[in-house]
């Protein structure tokens, strides 16, 4: 199996353990790029606010210390109110990778559900499900972001991610939609029906994996959304 | 269905979505809102009490039903209720006032974006891989990096460091507004750094899309037969080629009015410019729930509007939409 790869030349000398650093080594550049800035990323957001130096929210005092050029003791400098900025962003970015994360995957889980099943199912139920999803993609989301979590009481993480999650997910099921209907009459989606699959195993199994490549690409589009939407949030501000 | 009727379906039915969901937010939510808003306000009389349980459904006065169909009532009379807290001032004279603002400033703002994105994206279509092209990712940049980023730095380096432009604000805090030179010119001058970072941050996805779509539409054989007719460039560009190549930057334009209103939210606050977005974020600071349901069913039609007519633009635009309308 490993023969077919151009790159190795005796790939049968190769042992089992060496597969994944070759791995790696195949990777195209921006590929590993895009790995090693996520990776700091992620990185920062589970040891952060360990090695956060100070106490992101404690507001020293010293007037000396109100909006101080970066320096030895204060690597990133400090805030209007003296806070360190260096612990305030050690302690943010878990935050929100944890809201961009949840986000996308709930946006992302609704809008296929919601695209598959309106191009695999047809008739009344696309034509419902479409209209849905085309009255949700009109409806300007960040003012009724806004006017939602203004009403809620509790304003912190998990609503902010509730509500994001419930309003970013029609661009996607646009886009799935879109992608079942040109695949849903392929020979091969013929011949899984013509042999007795059951439906949900035909989506599950044949439709959804042809089309990880779209969903990836929605759920990085809605990642980069939420992200976007949750600075813009007045009422949301993170606590810190 | 002709084409426009079924959108202007489609249209009202998104209304009334946006109006009914306007309807249940306040209903839905744990807590007490009229309670909050009067320990905030004590100064309110009991007659706003009444007509704040009322909008917001609180102490419910009749059925669910019932309570809906008062609440349509009042807003086709766009009568929205008395504002809390800037009482007794009534929430339409309040968005009348800052409507304006909004939509001059945003809507130029967005129309020039258009146009120039979309004949730079003409132009580098046509001459793919040229110079043009490759400012193509520069500019791509300024969209990539958040847009109240880019607004901060600007406003940094042009009003705070050198005085170019002012601070923040729709106009000079001396003059009252009017028709006469001083505001006028005041408001314009006011407007040039806000209206500078929409066009800059947006120019790209519009250049983008547009030199795209130029590049496969030049592949064509009409344009590749107008060539050979030996039609000057000019005509080839911009009459075979652009106006094909226009449709799908169209229909990209009517979706994009939404994110543009979101946008100008965040460029209001930045600014501090008297518009729509900013009367929201006091609306949410201050607790004011009628004034916040108010602006978002304004901003939610606008939206709508905007959508018709660039509906109305591609038919007239696009032979075959109107084709289609005479055969379905």
């Amino acid at each position: 199996m490993t023969a077919v790869l151009p790159i190795s030349a005796e790939p049968a000398a190769l042992p089992q353990e060496e597969a994944r650093p070759g791995r790696w080594r195949r990777m195209p550049a921006k590929a590993k790029a895009g790995a090693i800035l996520l990776g700091l990323f992620v990185l920062a957001a589970i040891i952060g606010p360990f090695v956060a130096p100070y106490d992101p929210s404690f507001q020293n005092p010293s007037p000396a210390l109100s909006l101080h050029a970066p320096y030895s003791a204060h690597l990133l400098g400090t805030t209007q109110s003296g806070q360190d900025v260096l612990s305030q962003l050690l302690t943010g970015i878990r935050l929100t990778l944890e809201l961009a994360f949840f986000v996308g995957l709930v946006a992302t889980v609704l809008s296929v559900i919601v695209g598959v099943t309106a191009a695999f199912l047809g008739g009344v139920w696309d034509e419902v499900l479409s209209l849905l999803t085309n009255v949700f993609l009109v409806i300007p989301a960040l003012p009724l972001l806004i006017v939602l979590l203004g009403y809620l009481q509790t304003k912190g993480q998990t609503a902010t991610i509730l509500v994001l999650s419930l309003l970013s997910w029609p661009w996607g099921a646009r886009v799935v939609r879109a992608q079942t209907l040109a695949i849903r009459n392929r020979d091969y989606i013929s011949a899984a029906r013509e042999t007795g699959e059951k439906t949900w195993r035909i989506i599950g199994y044949e439709i959804v994996p042809n089309e990880v490549s779209l969903i990836a690409a929605s759920f990085v589009n809605t990642v980069l959304y939420a992200i976007g939407a949750s600075v813009a949030l007045p009422s949301s501000a993170s606590p810190t | 269905m002709p084409f426009i009727l079924r959108r202007l379906v489609f249209y009202l039915v998104a209304a009334w979505v946006a109006l009914t969901i306007n309807f249940f937010i306040p209903r839905a939510m744990p807590g007490n809102a009229v309670q909050s808003v009067m320990a905030k306000f004590p100064n309110l009389q009991p007659a706003a009490y009444k007509a704040l349980e009322a909008l917001l459904g609180v102490g419910h006065p009749g059925s669910i039903w019932h309570q809906y169909v008062s609440y349509l009532n009042e807003i086709f009379h766009f009568n929205f209720g008395t504002d809390v807290s800037q009482y007794p001032a009534s929430v339409s004279s309040l968005l009348v006032q800052t409507l304006p603002w909004t939509i001059i400033l945003v809507g130029t703002a967005t129309v020039i974006a258009f146009l120039i994105g979309t004949g730079l994206g003409i132009l580098a279509g046509w001459r793919h891989g040229g110079t043009l092209d490759r400012v193509l990712p520069g500019l791509m940049f300024l969209q990539a990096i958040p847009y109240f980023f880019f607004a901060l730095i600007l406003l940094e380096l042009f009003a705070i460091r050198y005085h170019v432009f002012p601070t923040g604000q729709g106009y000079d805090n001396g003059l009252i507004p009017g028709w006469h030179w001083d505001f006028i010119s005041s408001a314009l001058y006011h407007s040039l750094l806000p209206a500078l970072t929409i066009v800059l941050t947006s120019i790209a996805g519009w250049m983008l899309t547009m030199r795209n779509v130029m590049i496969t539409t030049i592949g064509e054989d009409y344009v590749i037969a107008a060539q050979a007719k030996g039609l000057p460039n000019r005509r080839v560009i911009y009459t075979y080629a652009a106006r094909n190549a226009l449709l799908p930057q169209l229909q990209g334009f009517g979706l994009a009015v939404g994110f543009v209103v979101s946008g100008a939210i965040v460029m209001e606050i930045v600014f501090g410019y008297p518009g729509i977005g900013l009367l929201l974020l006091n609306a949410v600071t201050s607790n004011d729930y009628p004034l916040m349901q108010a602006i978002f069913l304004v901003i939610t039609f606008a939206v709508l509007l905007a959508n018709l007519i660039v509906d109305v633009i591609i038919v007239v635009a696009d032979p075959r939409a109107r084709t289609m309308e005479a055969a379905s």
